[in-house]
C-alpha cells in the first residue's frame, strides 16, 4: 500500500502569508517584510486599474458580439498588472503573456492594438521597441527565455549596475501559475540564476491553469521555488496594488543595481474563465470564485480613498473624482468599439511578406499565384470552398 | 592551404567575431573545451567569456536566450552539439526564433544561427548520427543550409551569420575532419542560397547536399568509368531551394537521382522529385530516384555502413534510371 502523502503546502501561502499593506477593507497598514513605498499617487493607482477593468469589461463584450474571436480576461488581476507596471522605468523591458491588457495599458499602448490578435486582422499588433512591451505570447512560459536573453544582452551593453539610475535597465516577464511546470521556465530561472541576471520573474497566481488548480502544478508555494535556483522569492497579496508596486519596485531595482533575478508570487484570482471560449463552472464552485471576488483589488482601494483621511489625510476623495474616471471609462470603451471595427482585414499579401528579410522566389511565385486566384474572382469574398458556383 | 572543415569553421567564425562585436558564440562546453568537435577551440580565449559563452545545458534555453539576444542587437550563434539533442529546442525554433519576424511586420528581425553537427557514419551511439533537416526546412521563416566541404564551411557560416534571417546550420560531422584548400578574401563566395554545380554531365543528374557530396562526386568518378557522364549538384541551402540550378541541368540530362541519409519517405528527396516531375515533366526520360536512409530509427554503429546510402546504391539506382 502506498505511504500517504503529507498534504501539500497549500498552493500560495508561505507560513507568515503574502505580503499585504490593503486589506480588502480598505485599511493601510504596514508589513515588517517589505517597505511601504513613499510617494505613491494612489488615485492614479485606482485610475488605471479602473480604466483597465473597463477596457476588459469591453473586449468581453466585443468577443460577445462577434467582433473578436476570442478574449482573455485579466478580471481580478488589475491590481497586480497595474502595481507592477508602475514599477517599471522606462528602459526597462517588458515580456508579457497573452493576459497583460494591464501591463499593456500602462505602457501606454493603444488599446486597440491588444485586440487585433484576437480579431484575427493580425499575428502581432505592435511594435515591441516603441513601449519596450514584448508581443504577446501564447506558448505558455516561452516568453521567460526571451527574458533571460534580453538580460544577457543588457549585461554586456553595460546597463546594469553601473550605478546610473537613468541608464541601467532590468527586464519584467510575466508568467502565470501553470507556466511554472514548463521546463523552459526552469530553464529560464536556472540561467538567470547561473548568470545573475537582471531579470524579475512576475507570476500571477490566479489559481488556475484552465481547469488545473495550483495543487496539479506543484507541492510547494510559488515563491519558494526560488530558493532552489538561489535567488529571493517574495509572495504578496496580488489584489493589493501597493504590495505588487512595492515588491516590484524593490525587486528592480535590485535588478537593475546587478542583484540578480527574483521570483515574485501575486497572489490573485482569475474571476473570469479562462477566456471567452471556456466554461469555468465545470470545474470550479462558484462559492471560490464569490470569496475571491469579496477581495476584489479595485474596491478595496475604492474603500481606502473613500474613507475619512483616506488620502493624504485631506479626508475622502469626492464624487468628482469617480465621475472623471467615469467619464474616461465611456471614452475608452467608445475608443475600443470603434477602434476594433476600424482594425482593417489584412492584406492577403501580408500573410507572405516578412516571412524572410528577402522574399524567396518560390514564396514571390506562390504569391503571384495566390493573387492571380484571388483576383479571378473564381472564389468570391466570404463564399466558402465548396459552395455553389 | 589545405586545412579540415573544422578549422574552416573555426577560422570561419574567428573572421565573423573579429569583424562584429555583435556576434556571439553560445552553446555547450564550446568555450573552455572548444566544442566536442574543436570547432570553437581557442575563440573564447581570444574574445572573452561574455561573447563565447558556455552555456548551461538545455538546448530550449539556448535558443531561447538567443532569441533575447537577437533582441537586444546581437547576432549569437547557437551550437547544439549533436543533431538529436536539438529536439528540447524545438518550441523556440519553430514557434518562437522561425515567426517573430513575420508577427512583428518585419519589426523585429533576429539573426540568430544555429549550428548542428548531422548525419552519421562516425560510430557513434544514438541520437548522434540524425538527419533532423526536412523538420526544419519545412518551417517558413527558417533558412536551412549544408555545407560539403571546407571552402564552404568557411564561406558559407560567415554569411549565415551576415544573414538577417534564422538560419539552421548543418555540419556533416563525418566529413569535419577532411582536408580541403580554402582561400580567403580574394575569391567572392557564392550566396549561401545558390546550389552549385560540381561535377557537369550529360546523361544523369545526381543531387546531392552535406555528408553524400562526397559519396555523389565519387560515383560520378565511377560511373564516368563506364562511359556515362553524371552531373553532381551540391543543393547546399534546402531551404530557399535554388529550384533554378536544378531545373537547368534536369533539363539537359532528363535523369534525376537524389541522394540524402535522411529517410526516405516526407524526407527532402520527396519535395525535390515532386518540383522536378512539375517543371521538367515532358523532359523527363525515368523516374525522379531517391537514395536514402530508410524509414527506420537510426541503426546501431555496427550496421550504419549498410544502412546508410553510398556510392553502390547510387550506382544502382542510376542503372536504373538509365534502363528507362
Amino acid at each position: 500500500m502506498p505511504r500517504k502523502q503529507a498534504k501539500p503546502t497549500a498552493g500560495a501561502e508561505p507560513a507568515d502569508g503574502p505580503i499585504q499593506f490593503l486589506s480588502p477593507d480598505g485599511l493601510l497598514e504596514p508589513d515588517s517584510r517589505l517597505e511601504l513605498p513613499p510617494a505613491v499617487d494612489l488615485l492614479a493607482l485606482y485610475r488605471d486599474m479602473a480604466l483597465v477593468r473597463r477596457l476588459d469589461t469591453e473586449a468581453i463584450a466585443l468577443q460577445r458580439q462577434g467582433e473578436l474571436g476570442l478574449w482573455p480576461s485579466l478580471r481580478g488581476q488589475e491590481a497586480a498588472q497595474v502595481g507592477a507596471a508602475y514599477a517599471l522605468a522606462e528602459q526597462d523591458m517588458v515580456f508579457p503573456t497573452y493576459r497583460e491588457h494591464g501591463v499593456a495599458w500602462c505602457r501606454g499602448l493603444d488599446p486597440v492594438s491588444l485586440l487585433g490578435l484576437f480579431r484575427g486582422s493580425t499575428l502581432g499588433g505592435w511594435n515591441p521597441y516603441e513601449r519596450r512591451f514584448g508581443l504577446y505570447t501564447l506558448v505558455i512560459g516561452a516568453q521567460t527565455l526571451h527574458a533571460v536573453g534580453y538580460g544577457m544582452g543588457l549585461v554586456r551593453d553595460d546597463v546594469v549596475g553601473s550605478g546610473d539610475d537613468t541608464r541601467d535597465t532590468a527586464v519584467l516577464v510575466f508568467l502565470g501559475d501553470g507556466a511554472l511546470s514548463e521546463g523552459e521556465t526552469n530553464e529560464a530561472f536556472l540561467w538567470a540564476a547561473a548568470q545573475n541576471l537582471p531579470v524579475v520573474f512576475f507570476c500571477q497566481n490566479n489559481q488556475w491553469a484552465i481547469s488545473a488548480p495550483y495543487s496539479v502544478q506543484s507541492r510547494v508555494p510559488v515563491a519558494q521555488r526560488a530558493a532552489g535556483f538561489g535567488f529571493p522569492g517574495v509572495s504578496v497579496d496580488g489584489n493589493d496594488v501597493l504590495a505588487c508596486l512595492a515588491a516590484t519596485r524593490e525587486a528592480l531595482t535590485r535588478a537593475r543595481s546587478g542583484g540578480g533575478p527574483t521570483l515574485i508570487e501575486a497572489v490573485t484570482y482569475r474571476i473570469n474563465a479562462h477566456t471567452t471560449a471556456d466554461d469555468a463552472t465545470r470545474y470550479r464552485p462558484s462559492a471560490e470564485t464569490d470569496e475571491w471576488a469579496a477581495k476584489d483589488p479595485l474596491e478595496r482601494l475604492r474603500l481606502h480613498l473613500t474613507a475619512s483621511g483616506g488620502v493624504g489625510d485631506t479626508g475622502g476623495v469626492g464624487e468628482e473624482y469617480f465621475a472623471d474616471i467615469e467619464r474616461r471609462e465611456q471614452e475608452l470603451a467608445e475608443h475600443l468599439r470603434a477602434g476594433c471595427r476600424a482594425l482593417p482585414v489584412p492584406d492577403h499579401a501580408s500573410s507572405f511578406e516578412n516571412t524572410y528579410a528577402d522574399m524567396p522566389a518560390e514564396l514571390k511565385r506562390q504569391l503571384a499565384e495566390h493573387s492571380e486566384f484571388l483576383a479571378s474572382g473564381f472564389l468570391a469574398a466570404g463564399q466558402e470552398i465548396g459552395a455553389t458556383r | 592551404m589545405s586545412i579540415s572543415m573544422v578549422k574552416a569553421l573555426n577560422n570561419g567564425l574567428r573572421k565573423a567575431l573579429a569583424d562584429d562585436p555583435k556576434v556571439l558564440l553560445m552553446g555547450e562546453d564550446i568555450g573552455r573545451l572548444g566544442g566536442v568537435f574543436r570547432v570553437t577551440d581557442g575563440l573564447q580565449k581570444e574574445f572573452g567569456s561574455l561573447r563565447v559563452i558556455d552555456t548551461p545545458l538545455g538546448e530550449a534555453g539556448i535558443v531561447g536566450s538567443a532569441i533575447g539576444l537577437a533582441l537586444r542587437g546581437y547576432r549569437p550563434v547557437c551550437e547544439i552539439q549533436f543533431d538529436g539533442f536539438v529536439y528540447p529546442a524545438v518550441n523556440q525554433i519553430i514557434s518562437q526564433l522561425a515567426k517573430l519576424r513575420h508577427r512583428s511586420g518585419g519589426v523585429i528581425t533576429l539573426p540568430v544561427v544555429i549550428r548542428i553537427p548531422f548525419g552519421g557514419g562516425i560510430g557513434s551511439i544514438e541520437h548522434h548520427s540524425e538527419s533532423p533537416e526536412v523538420y526544419f526546412a519545412h518551417t517558413a521563416g527558417l533558412k536551412v543550409v549544408t555545407c560539403s566541404n571546407p571552402q564552404d564551411a568557411y564561406d558559407m557560416i560567415r554569411q549565415a551569420v551576415d544573414d538577417d534571417d534564422p538560419v539552421i546550420f548543418l555540419e556533416p560531422k563525418r566529413h569535419y575532419w577532411t582536408k580541403g584548400e580554402v582561400t580567403d578574401e580574394t575569391s567572392t563566395p557564392t550566396p549561401f542560397d545558390r546550389a552549385r554545380v560540381l561535377r557537369a554531365g550529360t546523361d544523369a543528374t545526381l543531387i546531392a547536399y552535406g555528408p553524400m557530396v562526397p559519396a555523389a562526386l565519387e560515383a560520378a568518378d565511377a560511373a564516368a568509368e563506364e562511359g556515362r557522364s553524371v552531373e553532381v549538384i551540391d543543393l547546399r541551402s534546402l531551404s530557399p531551394l535554388d529550384l533554378d540550378t536544378v531545373r537547368e541541368s534536369v533539363h539537359r540530362t532528363g535523369r534525376a537521382l537524389v541522394a540524402h541519409e535522411a529517410s526516405l519517405s516526407h524526407g527532402f528527396g520527396a519535395e525535390l522529385a515532386a518540383r522536378i516531375q512539375q517543371e521538367e515533366f515532358h523532359f523527363l526520360e525515368a523516374p525522379v530516384l531517391r537514395i536514402t536512409g530508410y524509414d527506420t530509427p537510426y541503426p546501431p554503429s555496427r550496421l550504419e555502413s549498410d544502412w546508410l546510402p553510398g556510392v553502390d546504391r547510387i550506382l544502382d539506382a542510376l542503372d536504373h534510371s538509365l534502363s528507362y
